[in-house]
């Protein structure tokens, strides 16, 4: 199979800090294979993929894109890493910079990455494929909705034409509604661009119908992975379990 | 620039700021009599056609130094103002940008700084340099300047732990670039706003500074002294107070306005649609 990501015991301690933020973790991303990296806030599942993106050092251990290590590289190498890979954040009213047009903000990765394409056709073309009216590049983000703002980042992450998209709770800041939405258009353009998706969650439901594997991590570890299917089917880790067995219910109102 | 003419802070800001800075600028070319003319025989004159606001103990024209006033406190207060931005802006985005052990000293410096008055360092610097317009106007700056860092730099930090300057990174942006198209435009509004406010901030100062002695020396036309200057007067006279009392009130308050109204206008979120 043709490896993406390989994660080798990376760990990674935040200064000032008494134990471990993650670690050692490894997995492996495998092209075509959408990963689901499951856990409760806190448990490490952010700082990994900002370490798997080499946004953020890790305090040991290594991660390799395609057999090429991801930190420290410079010039035409690191952005090749970052026309290959692209990042999808959870809070669509942060993750958009308020002083920018959508179309400047679409565009951005273009003009740093993909240098002589024509700009204006192409940002037209992404906010199609996300189903948003190309009129949209004029507008400021503060004159969207979170679903808008949310298609307006992934068309953004799609414009260097990436092989994996990480994407960082990306519905979780959502409408229930508007999450289902969000996520067949991740879906559809996962098939039609070819791309794997690492998604971020701590939502066990968002993730089945959509990731091939996943990772069930608990306090900086990973403690279960395997198909998802099976794993829902049959958790073995207790961790897995109760996270199945923890999807809130209200108790019923008194009559 | 329409926006901001549109807001009613920012045009009542934008016209008062414009009627000193005119007044400032006609006084260079002319004023009505020589403002320095002594003339023992005219002290103390009732408001005329010849003297619009009556003249002063010593028989000066009260307008004309009104006029050569404003040169005075606009003058200060910008030199005030650039004084506070180039030690201000670079020593916020080095404490927040480069964190070190000699970004977080020069942090506690600045805490010492701000608990030290802005006023007695400028009479320290006056007594020591000697007065003038310009020495107390840098001691304004050097105070405001800390308050400048300080008030800046988690604006700076805010823009630049951002989602979207995380975003930039993830898109390959130079940290040059992330400062430029990211940090500077949204920690932009807070750095003029600020600015403004201490353009007004220091126009009090020296107005404050005159009136105790400690800025603009005799025989130069200063609001603040010409307010010292008529105190005698107020028991028996309290209207030739009123117009350097009055003037002082316009500069600050034209200052304060127009910033609130740059705050309006340069927010995207905040500015009327006006597609």
């Amino acid at each position: 199979m043709n490896t993406l990501f390989a994660v080798e015991a990376v760990r990674k301690r935040y200064r000032g800090a008494d134990r471990d933020a993650l670690g050692p973790v490894s997995l492996r991303v495998e092209a075509g294979r959408h990963l689901a990296i499951i856990g409760e806030s806190g448990c490490g599942k952010t700082t990994l993929s900002r370490i798997m993106l080499g946004l953020l050092p890790a305090s040991s251990g290594s991660v390799h894109y395609r057999g090429a290590p991801v930190h420290g590289l410079r010039g035409s190498a690191a952005r090749d890493l970052r026309r290959r890979v692209q990042l999808v954040l959870q809070d669509p009213f942060a993750s958009l910079s308020p002083r920018m047009r959508v179309g400047d903000i679409v565009a951005e990765p273009l003009r740093i990455l993909n240098r002589g394409t024509p700009v204006q056709a192409r940002v037209a073309e992404l906010l199609a494929a996300v189903e948003l009216d190309p009129a949209f590049a004029r507008r400021f983000p503060h004159e969207l909705s979170g679903g808008q703002r949310q298609r307006v980042a992934i068309a953004r992450a799609l414009g260097p034409r990436p092989e994996v998209l990480v994407a960082d709770e990306p519905v979780s800041a959502l409408d229930v509604s508007v999450q289902a939405q969000v996520l067949w258009l991740l879906r559809r353009l996962a098939e039609h661009e070819g791309l794997t998706l690492v998604l971020v969650s701590h939502d066990l439901g968002i993730v089945q119908n959509l990731c091939h594997t996943s990772a069930v991590m608990h306090r900086g570890v990973i403690v279960e992975s395997g198909a998802t299917a099976a794993l829902l089917a049959s958790p073995q880790h207790p961790y897995t379990r109760e996270l199945l067995a923890s999807v809130p219910t209200l108790p019923q109102r008194p009559q | 620039m329409i926006a901001l003419l549109r807001n009613p802070s920012g045009l009542i800001g934008a016209v008062l700021v414009t009627v000193v800075a005119t007044a400032a600028l006609l006084s260079l070319v002319w004023t009505p009599s020589d403002p320095l003319a002594v003339d023992p025989t005219a002290s103390w004159l009732a408001p005329s056609a010849a003297h619009l606001l009556g003249t002063d103990a010593l028989g000066r024209d009260s307008f004309s130094a009104l006029l050569v006033g404003a040169q005075v406190t606009l003058g200060s207060a910008l030199l005030a103002t650039t004084v506070a931005a180039i030690l201000g802006l670079p020593l916020a985005a080095f404490i927040e940008l480069t964190p070190s052990v000699v970004s977080s000293f020069l942090q506690r410096f600045i805490d010492i700084m701000i608990a030290f008055p802005t006023l007695i360092l400028a009479v320290i610097l006056v007594t020591s340099f000697g007065s003038s317009t310009w020495t107390a106007a840098i001691a304004v700056g050097l105070g405001a300047s800390v308050v400048v860092a300080r008030t800046v730099a988690p604006e700076l930090r805010r823009a630049h732990a951002s989602d979207y300057s995380l975003l930039a990174l993830a898109a390959g942006a130079s940290s040059g670039r992330i400062m430029l198209h990211h940090v500077i435009p949204n920690a932009g509004s807070t750095i003029i706003v600020r600015l403004t406010q201490v353009l007004a901030g220091a126009a009090l100062a020296e107005a404050g500074l005159s009136y105790l002695g400690f800025g603009t020396p005799a025989p130069t036309p200063s609001w603040g002294r010409t307010l010292a200057e008529m105190q005698p007067q107020i028991m028996t006279r309290p209207e030739v107070l009123l117009a350097p009392a009055l003037c002082i009130v316009i500069v600050v308050l034209g200052f304060n306005l127009l910033g609130d109204g740059l705050r309006d206008t340069l927010d995207p979120r905040t500015r009327r649609s006006n597609r």
